[in-house]
């Protein structure tokens, strides 16, 4: 089995390891490197659970293999918060009791950072096409929905 | 939405601290920084993958297996069959004595749906388990299936399940739970009306985002560590310990956090034969659904059929109500018989009815085995009964939420299987709900209590 | 075997890697990887080229060069391509549309491949080393071609002359119950001079209504106007069954949904 280096920065932090040719990003990322916030919920591009940054655009890294990152910039939800002060959507979502269960909450954040990156004041039809590709099962999305325009109210409101 | 809170006010404390205020969830900060730990979110030196070869057929006989070409596979480090498995043959409810052990851990001569576990690979990577997987030949001889329960019911039917030796859990109440109240056939005999209808449901699955899995770890000392995202710990822990011949004190088993349950987890059905597999290499074994395992071979709700036969005055009371409640529980029990015999209690619904017959059959076909979900043996009734309530209601003219107001249980009441009402509240329920929902009724419905009869 | 990547910096040398057995070439990963992490041991070599032209859209006057690589995220913000943008943006969600490539499009199964169902509409040509085929032919062969696909290649429609509308149960990104895309021009009358008409879920891959086409010719878009193209939508059609709908759901719908489309 061929092992191949990778080199890409992780959360700002430089990271390189020698990794199987042919393994998902997602793979690399929970088994080699320790960042299990991506969560693999379908490895067939669906639940958006694996959800990551990369190079400013949302990505799955379920279907992302990792040799094709190299010298990228890659953002998971593990790296949003600050010297232990949460992300403003961090904060929205525990706020707005938009997590049940959790596994789709760093996919889902990961999809509402691209898209307030973008669209710092977006309507509620953006969030809901920005969020279209994450599944969640428990919450019914409405305390999703509500906390990414809480988020993007806040930061707005910071920023005035 | 407000909702008012002067019902039952002298009941309750409206000052209590904690209790009525909003609190932030205890695992939220984890869940929002990735922090959460599931199950899979560790990874151990030298650890398995296991693969399951599974039934392409709905009921077929096992003529033969060959892993020869399999256990050569590059990465292979086990393969493991039924006679690896040293009580191969279980019920999950057997803990609380409801037999008889009826499935396989692993396909023993027969498989009985499409899908149903045979041979197990272990690999050192998910990628060899799968290539070797593909090597493993089994040889069927095709039987012939039957998929609805009224065919499996009928004589000469396929005999899906030889534990059982016939297509219907046998109760001690015999081929169905039953409860007999008042006189049903008087009670339609004296009906302005009678309706009979049948209501029926698909399968649903859980689809939580989370799939079905676990990951075993050998410690060294003869007991295993197993990280499971199972919803039933204990009964997880019971029933490995009789499959695998085990005294419960070498099994530790840790959950946590569930990535989505819905009832979806509390069979047991992975952790077995991944201790089985951490103890026959002495190395860390993962076994967790793929996607397509979790919607296609994961239980779903069962399939469910109702024929409700009720008698109505034109008054607004149902005299009579006969229910046949038909679960399919697939090809093995799991927490059928328990579904279908929580129906009989939950039948007739929240209505008091002098005369009552319930009867409610747990059938087998050759559908993936059904199991627990939300409420199941309930929901799928309680949809049918609320839909036959507006068909009676349209029958006779009457506004539906009067018509149930006339009919729902009180205090004091006696339930169909002889258990008084208490606590009820019913009527104040509706009374919001007309309120909130702006569904005027008449006065005297909204001056009614659950408390006593004939305000 | 295990699964192993290869890259190449030209079309040329990934087109040679390819005619070794257990190969296929890798575009997003949305088809590839997703087959791999299912189980699919069949592919033990992905082969993937970074060379730029794959990557460039070229729009000169009304004709269209979409390198094979770009993605649909790329097509739906592309300035020039902003007629067909809600066709690209049909395709999965945010993250998917970041990945997808309109070559790997090509070969998505029903109910996959909406934007291949806008480009049959569009009278596409395919380019691989072999020389330019017609999208039909490329499609209807499309398990047997084995040379990569470098770019798709049209002429845009006049303005308003592509219609598409997918259809899904999840909204606004679903799965598709099927999709339609239609290129149409008018007389100055109003009368339908020309029609192509695409489907996608009607078969195991995007079709051609010709049945419809032919019967809009002539006749104007009103509800008398496009009755004889609904009444024959269905010609020739055999659509898939699978969790979304069944083949017999797809056919009843289909007329209104085209009905929808012609009136819009």
């Amino acid at each position: 089995m061929a092992k191949v280096p990778v080199q890409f920065t992780l959360n700002g932090a430089e990271k390189a390891e020698f990794i199987d040719s042919g393994t998902t990003l997602l793979h690399a990322l929970r088994d080699k490197i320790g960042d299990t916030s991506p969560k693999g919920g379908c490895h067939q591009g669906t639940c958006g659970g694996c959800s990551v940054i990369i190079d400013g655009e949302l990505r799955l890294s379920c279907l992302t293999l990792a040799e094709t990152c190299n010298g990228a910039a890659i953002t998971t939800a593990s790296g949003l918060s600050e010297g232990g002060v949460l992300h403003p959507l961090q904060r929205a979502f525990l706020d707005a009791f938009a997590t049940q269960c959790g596994f789709c909450t760093p996919g889902m954040i990961m999809a509402a950072t691209v898209l307030l990156d973008h669209t710092p004041n977006p309507s509620r039809d953006e969030v809901v096409e920005a969020l279209s590709g994450n599944i969640c099962r428990c919450t019914g999305y409405e305390p999703i929905i509500q906390a990414v325009l809480t988020a993007a109210r806040s930061n707005s409101q910071n920023a005035a | 939405m407000e909702l008012r809170k002067s019902y039952f006010a002298d009941q309750r404390k409206d000052d209590l601290h904690e209790i009525g205020q909003p609190r932030p969830r205890s695992d939220s900060p984890g869940h929002v920084t990735g922090k959460t730990a599931y199950f899979a979110d560790r990874n151990f030196p030298g650890m398995l993958h296991l693969k399951m070869v599974r039934s392409p057929h709905h009921h077929a006989r096992i003529r033969s297996i060959d892993i020869s070409e399999a256990e050569k596979h590059p990465g292979v480090v086990k393969i493991l069959t039924a006679k690896d498995v040293p009580h191969n043959v279980y019920t999950i409810l057997i803990l609380i004595q409801i037999g008889p052990e009826d499935e396989t851990v692993l396909a023993d001569g027969k498989v009985r749906w499409k899908g149903e576990a045979v041979v197990a690979v272990l690999a050192e990577t998910e990628r060899a388990a799968q290539e070797a997987a593909a090597k493993v030949k089994v040889d069927y001889e095709v039987l012939p299936a039957v998929f609805d329960m009224e065919e499996a019911l009928k004589p000469g039917a396929p005999t899906v399940n030889e534990y059982h030796g016939r297509n219907y859990y046998l109760y001690d109440s015999g081929e169905c739970r039953k409860v007999r109240f008042g006189d049903v056939e008087a009670g339609f005999a004296g009906a302005d009306h009678v309706l009979e209808q049948t209501y029926q449901s698909s399968p649903i699955e859980h689809a939580p985002t989370e799939t079905t899995g676990c990951i075993v770890v050998p410690e060294g000392n003869d007991r295993f560590t197993c990280y499971t995202n199972t919803q039933a710990m204990f009964f997880t822990l019971d029933n490995a310990s009789i499959i695998l011949q085990m005294p419960g004190n070498k099994l530790h088993f840790v959950g946590g956090t569930v990535g989505g349950g819905f009832g979806g987890k509390v069979d047991v059905i992975v952790e077995p034969i991944a201790i089985l597999g951490a103890k026959l290499t002495g190395r860390p074994v993962s076994f967790i659904y793929s996607r397509e395992e979790e919607m296609q071979i994961s239980s779903p709700r069962a399939a469910e059929k109702v024929v409700i036969k009720d008698g109505v005055m034109n008054d607004g009371r149902i005299v009579a109500r006969k229910v046949t409640g038909y679960t399919d529980a697939g090809a093995y029990s799991r927490h059928s018989p328990y579904g279908a015999q929580k129906g009989a209690g939950h039948y007739p619904g929240p209505y008091t009815i002098p005369n009552v017959w319930i009867d409610t059959y747990c059938v087998y076909t050759n559908r993936t085995p059904s199991s627990a979900m939300r409420g199941f043996g309930v929901t799928i009734g309680d949809f049918a009964l609320e839909v036959q309530m507006d068909k009676l209601a349209r029958l006779i003219g009457m506004d539906p939420l009067e018509f149930r107001f006339i009919n729902a249980y009180r205090d004091g009441d006696m339930k169909a299987h002889r258990q008084p009402t208490e606590g009820a509240a019913l009527i104040e329920c509706m009374q919001e709900a007309s309120r909130a929902a702006n569904w005027p009724v008449a006065e005297k419905y909204l001056s009614m209590s659950s408390y006593a009869k004939g305000v | 075997m295990a699964l192993a990547l290869q890259t190449f910096s030209t079309v040329k040398e990934a087109n040679a890697a390819l005619t070794v057995a257990g190969t296929r070439y890798l575009g997003g990963g949305t088809l590839v990887v997703r087959a791999a992490n299912e189980g699919d041991v069949s592919v033990s070599i992905l082969i993937r080229s970074t060379e730029p032209s794959l990557s460039a859209i070229t729009v000169s006057g009304d004709k269209v060069r979409i390198g094979a690589s770009v993605t649909m995220a790329a097509i739906a913000c592309h300035p020039d391509l902003s007629s067909l943008a809600h066709a690209a943006r049909a395709v999965g969600g945010p993250a998917i549309r970041n990945m997808a490539t309109v070559g790997g499009n090509l070969f998505a199964p029903a109910p996959y491949g909406d934007f291949t169902v806008a480009l049959l509409a569009l009278d596409t040509t395919v380019s691989t080393k072999d020389g330019e085929v017609p999208i039909e032919t490329f499609v209807a062969k499309r398990e047997s071609n084995h040379a990569i696909v470098t770019a798709v290649g049209f002429t845009l429609p006049v303005d308003g002359g592509f219609r598409f509308l997918k259809v899904s149960r999840v909204k606004p990104t679903g799965v598709a119950v099927l999709s339609i895309a239609a290129v149409l021009e008018q007389a100055p009358d109003g009368t339908v001079s020309s029609a192509r008409i695409a489907l996608g879920c009607m078969a195991d891959r995007p079709m051609r209504a010709t049945a419809a086409e032919k019967a809009l010719l002539g006749r104007k878009l009103t509800s008398d106007g496009i009755e004889p193209a609904l009444a024959v939508a269905r010609d020739g059609t055999s659509p898939i069954t699978d969790p979304i709908a069944s083949a017999w759901y797809r056919n009843e719908v289909l007329p209104v949904h085209l009905g929808r489309l012609l009136l819009a």
